[in-house]
């Protein structure tokens, strides 16, 4: 399962890789959401500052929902969803294959984000470990929910406004959590940041579980 | 004779409508039948529904001994198919959307090199991405990337299209090889006089149900 997983992996990052768009489209319009936000609360800096955790989860689950819906597309696009469907790859391996890349993926759009919530925003950060545990859990329930997500609207001809719609509810948890834990980090909260990050961990566990076990129904249903 | 195609009474409805309304076929091993119908008759859906990617409704089908009503995934590893889309990655490099085809289906990359070349791509279109091909090359990279898998079952939609004569023929040995080798061809198309020159078998297919059959040659 793994090795199948893997090579699903690498074939997603190969396919961004060539063609470039989490580099030249995703990642800057993420951190120019970041922007958009410096400029809109430039008046308040306080209220900036404090709301930096949040903010930078908004704007990875703008840039990631634009990485999920791309993460699919490259699968139904010259009727490659039934390749998909008729692999001999087992769905499970197809599964954990899909979130790793966006996994993968994530991340660098983070390396970018970071820095840019950090400059723009003017945050402290108090805790590495935390934040960077934090990082890592939101990142892997992000992964995870949006492949689960993305196969359910992928064999639709609405999904690239469906995603969204589907990808909001189930991540609030998760954007809740990943604030919290970012404010403590920050400093800014004497709450235990810990709690929320082990919740994410939780998130991404719960649905790991279930993308592994279902993601095979859900692919024949898309 | 084995069979690796029967059905018998097959019902199958996609989008709210019936595609194939009562169809009894068998096709045994070895045989290259083609489909052909106006448009709408049920080619293409009995294509799909061979692969397992339609469910049916009613009646029995098995395909390759499956029993499709109760498992439509697992024959599919024994199975090639070629729709109207060529099925390609078109951002990868024509190597490497190989390679991937072959690991994905348990063979080697040199297995890759040999399906490109037997279908005529070159090696200097190796590290061309799939998106800079014209029609015929793609097509032959999507049935080179078919031919790595050595499928059991080929089931193909108009597989000539967009390919030039030399094409067409290449793709016509290709198939009666495969056939030859115990593998079984079932093929939709509309041009008469190239593709009936392989066909052992000519099925019609009319309102979802068999129409003609000129039996096993």
């Amino acid at each position: 399962m793994l090795r199948e997983a893997l090579l699903v992996a690498r074939k997603d990052l190969r396919v961004e890789w060539r063609s470039k768009v989490t580099i030249g489209h995703v990642a800057p319009l993420a951190l120019l959401v970041l922007v958009v936000f410096a400029f809109a609360f430039d008046a308040n800096a306080g209220l900036l500052e404090f709301g930096a955790g949040g903010l930078y989860w908004v704007a990875v689950l703008f840039g990631g929902t634009l990485l999920i819906q791309r993460a699919f597309d490259v699968e139904t696009e010259d009727g490659n969803f039934d390749a998909f469907r008729m692999s001999a790859i087992g769905a499970p391996s197809l599964f954990l294959g899909k979130s790793l890349g966006v996994f993968i993926q994530v991340v660098f759009l983070e390396l970018i984000l970071g820095p840019g919530v950090v400059l723009l925003y003017n945050v402290r950060i108090d805790d590495w470990v935390l934040l960077l545990a934090s990082a890592l859990g939101g990142t892997l329930a992000f992964s995870v929910c949006g492949v689960l997500c993305g196969v359910m609207a992928a064999g639709l001809r609405v999904r690239a406004t469906l995603l969204p719609l589907l990808l909001v509810p189930v991540l609030a948890p998760v954007l809740l959590a990943g604030s919290r834990a970012f404010e403590t980090a920050f400093g800014l909260r004497a709450e235990a940041g810990w709690t929320w990050a082990s919740l994410m961990f939780v998130i991404a566990a719960v649905h790991t579980a279930v993308g592994v076990r279902a993601f095979g129904f859900l692919l024949e249903e898309g | 004779m084995s069979s690796v195609v029967d059905f018998h009474n097959v019902v199958a409805v996609a989008g709210g409508f019936p595609v194939l309304a009562g169809l009894d076929i068998e096709i045994t091993k070895g045989e290259i039948v083609q489909l052909r119908g106006s448009n709408g008759a049920g080619k293409t859906s009995f294509l799909r529904v061979c692969a397992g990617l339609i469910p049916i409704s009613d009646g029995d089908a098995n395909v390759l001994g499956f029993d499709l009503r109760d498992d439509r995934r697992s024959p599919r590893r024994y199975i090639g198919l070629l729709g109207h889309d060529n099925h390609l990655y078109t951002d990868l490099w024509v190597r490497e959307h190989m390679e991937f085809r072959a690991a994905a289906t348990g063979a080697e990359a040199g297995d890759a090199d040999a399906a490109l070349r037997r279908l005529g791509v070159t090696d200097r279109l190796w590290s061309v991405p799939i998106e800079r091909l014209s029609a015929g090359q793609r097509r032959r990279v999507s049935i080179a990337s078919m031919l790595v898998g050595r499928p059991q079952l080929w089931l193909l939609d108009e597989p000539h299209a967009a390919l030039d004569h030399e094409g067409r023929e290449l793709l016509d040995e290709i198939l009666l090889d495969a056939a030859s080798s115990g593998a079984t061809v079932v093929f939709a198309s509309h041009e008469r006089d190239l593709s009936t020159s392989i066909a052992s078998r000519v099925v019609t297919l009319r309102g979802g149900r068999l129409s003609e059959d000129s039996g096993v040659a």
